[in-house]
């Protein structure tokens, strides 16, 4: 008996029954075919002002940093203003960030997946999730992975339309937009504050494996002054 | 990791004399309370998910098969390959076959508590393939020869001057007269060592706290992002997981995903939960080129007919073990084998036999703590006096011991005998000398470390009886 097989009997010997009849196989598969939601919190609601303010709040309250902006071609500024000491940049090759104006802010860009030395990646956010300040970027020729994890200095851009409140309004919105019943990417990536540890007696230090540094840049008209009205 | 759960009250011994375990025990025990209570203070909705969460395991168990096959089927449409293994043996065999088709020297390793399990690092070491920890408290444990002695913070045993000492060891070719003191030292070395190694693997190992039916997912979740930098860089990925991480939906995992990382770290979500399907895509610039999932079962089907069932449940966030009273006497390392604190109990019994294992089932007060801050809501009390129940049927304890419960036994349930016997005795007691009696004849071990103390003069149901005949 395979491997499979034998784990398959047992399960269905301690389950007291056989393989699941049709009707019972047809159920599990709807459910399957059209996921709804669970129980969504309250801090997934709200108007779009509200969403956005809580995004902002939660993502420092993750220990990264946020910054409105009012339109994407100041991306490379706020970048230069945010690492100082940075002259290079590796970029995601991403139609929005690569056709920026990166040297006039004085950074060389590279455009491509990071290298193992690499100080700091610019990527862009597939969406983000207010209720907790996460992150989601999907992996693809625009979004290498390893621009999320190796670089010392993590900078995300965000558009303030593709704050969503809940997690389950991106899953809802990748099946929506897929072409084929494969809808995830190879990976996706909820990230919710720079890398951390409290390997060491408990304590708790930011910029172990990952980013030491999480900057989040969120892109979108009238921002600058929602973030600042509301705190 | 040969199991010493046997071994369980020298173990404890060994652990309350360790004057630096209780140190760190000390350290740690009112952090993952105040943690978890914060962490629920962000979700007012906290009760309601848990309930639901805990639907969503108890479905899944009942329809085990049927999502499992799913989930193969999926991995496989997304061009992965999965091995079903029916106990550790297969899964060190099946993780071995992929490493050397891969001609891989060396492997990362993500945390998995199932890489724990089977041993795997052992067995890729005999091969002569190098397995290299990269979650900081296993990377620790891992230079020092050691088990994890939490399922989550496996290093919580060590402190950091040890920490500074099992790198200056084993960091060679590094100054010897460097400053390793302050945590930020010892965070850099450890970053800037372990970025080496993930450079260098040839295959990436990470375990996963989730295997999603719908899509064909494996998910982890992690604050470091070792298991991504694992995951990613290899041109191999290989996910070790158990059998019972199946959940039907991304949704139910969303769910499930807003009690994990509360329950422990208070965190709303840990720094990064990644969900890894398949190899990389044809116009990906990175990502693994092959991916592998290895499905181990090692005795969890036979527990699924039995009332242990519900630890099946189990999503390893490790609230029970920071809430339990014995763990945070004796911390993790006494239970003998991969998983410690009241999860292990109820656990490992199931996994490796009560001849192995059920002194565990013993170390427990039944306090209940463990259950009321299950995000799944696992009755490991009920479980543990099931496991208890078990093995008195199988004759043990013997002896005197045996004796004595069976007497008690025998007492508890006539009560007419039970109020005279223990009206005798309290009257007896009375003619002590003192309050209490510092040392019991017959139970020496007892009454070391406690005094009884000595009764009023008769029982409460006398009292009772005593007062209303006074009204």
């Amino acid at each position: 008996m395979s491997g499979r097989e034998q784990i398959l009997a047992r399960i269905r010997d301690a389950l007291g029954r056989g393989p699941l009849d049709a009707a019972g196989a047809a159920t599990l598969a709807a459910r399957l075919q059209a996921p709804s939601a669970n129980r969504l919190p309250a801090a997934s609601r709200g108007d779009r002002a509200t969403l956005l303010r809580r995004f902002a709040a939660k993502v420092r309250r993750a220990e990264a940093t946020l910054v409105p902006l009012e339109t994407l071609a100041e991306v490379p500024q706020a970048v230069a203003q945010r690492f100082p000491q940075a002259d290079a940049v590796r970029v995601a090759p991403h139609p929005d960030l690569a056709s920026l104006a990166w040297p006039a802010a004085g950074l060389a860009a590279s455009l491509g997946p990071a290298r193992a030395d690499d100080r700091l990646g610019v990527s862009r956010a597939y969406a983000a999730v207010a209720e907790s300040g996460t992150l989601v970027l999907c992996s693809g020729p625009a979004s290498p992975t390893t621009l999320n994890f190796l670089p010392d200095c993590h900078v995300v851009v965000v558009h303030a339309a593709d704050v969503a409140g809940a997690y389950e309004a991106v899953w809802a919105r990748l099946r929506e937009q897929a072409d084929s019943a494969a809808f995830l990417p190879r990976t996706v990536n909820w990230i919710t504050g720079p890398s951390r540890t409290a390997d060491i007696e408990q304590t708790l230090y930011l910029g172990i494996h990952g980013p030491r540094q999480l900057h989040v840049l969120l892109v979108g008209t009238g921002l600058v002054e929602l973030l600042e009205e509301g705190g | 990791m040969d199991p010493t759960s046997h071994a369980f009250p020298a173990n404890v011994e060994r652990a309350l004399a360790d004057r630096s375990l209780q140190e760190a025990l000390a350290r740690t025990a009112a952090g993952f309370p105040k943690k978890r209570l914060e962490g629920i203070a962000t979700l007012p909705e906290f009760e309601l998910v848990r309930d639901q969460a805990t639907a969503i395991r108890e479905h899944v168990l009942d329809h085990l098969d049927w999502y499992l096959e799913r989930f193969a089927a999926q991995v496989e449409a997304a061009g992965g390959t999965v091995h079903w293994c029916a106990d550790a043996a297969a899964a060190r065999a099946a993780v071995l076959n992929i490493c050397q088709q891969a001609g891989a020297r060396s492997v990362t390793k993500g945390k998995s508590m199932i890489g724990e399990e089977i041993a795997i690092n052992d067995h890729l070491e005999a091969h002569g393939i190098t397995p290299v920890e990269t979650d900081l408290g296993e990377y620790i444990i891992q230079l020092r020869g050691e088990a994890p002695s939490h399922i989550v913070a496996p290093a919580l045993h060590v402190s950091r001057p040890q920490v500074a000492a099992a790198f200056r060891e084993h960091h060679l070719g590094l100054p010897r007269e460097r400053p390793l003191e302050t945590p930020r030292e010892l965070l850099d070395e450890a970053r800037a060592v372990l970025r080496d190694r993930f450079l260098a693997a040839d295959v990436g190992i990470t375990g996963a706290n989730m295997l999603v039916a719908e899509t064909g997912s494996t998910l982890i979740v992690t604050n470091e992002g070792n298991g991504d930098l694992t995951q990613t860089l290899p041109r191999v990925h290989v996910v070790l997981a158990s059998i019972e991480k199946v959940v039907p939906t991304l949704e139910d995992a969303s769910t499930l995903l807003r009690v994990l990382a509360r329950s422990i770290t208070g965190q709303e979500q840990t720094a990064y939960t990644t969900f890894s399907t398949g190899p990389r895509r044809a116009d990906d610039p990175d990502g693994p080129e092959a991916f592998h999932v290895v499905l181990l079962d090692n005795g969890r089907s036979r527990l699924l007919g039995t009332p242990a069932r519900a630890i099946l449940r189990c999503i390893r966030c490790g609230a029970c073990l920071g809430h339990c009273p014995v763990y945070g006497a004796v911390g993790g390392h006494a239970y003998g084998w991969v998983y410690s604190g009241p999860m292990g109990a109820a656990l490992t019994p199931g996994l490796l036999g009560l001849p192995e294992a059920q002194h565990l089932a013993h170390a427990s007060t039944l306090c209940g703590r463990c259950e009321a801050v299950c995000p799944v809501r696992i009755p490991i009390p009920a479980i543990l006096r099931y496991w208890r129940g078990q093995s008195w049927t199988q004759g043990w304890p013997g002896g005197l011991p045996r004796l004595g419960l069976r007497a008690w036994a025998w007492l508890a349930r006539r009560p007419r005998a039970y109020r005279r016997v223990t009206a005798l005795t309290a009257r007896l007691l009375r003619r002590g000398a003192g309050p209490a009696l510092a040392r019991l004849p017959g139970l020496a071990g007892w009454s070391a470390t406690r005094d009884l103390p000595v009764s009023e003069g008769s029982t409460f149901l006398a009292q009772w009886q005593a007062r209303r005949h006074d009204r």
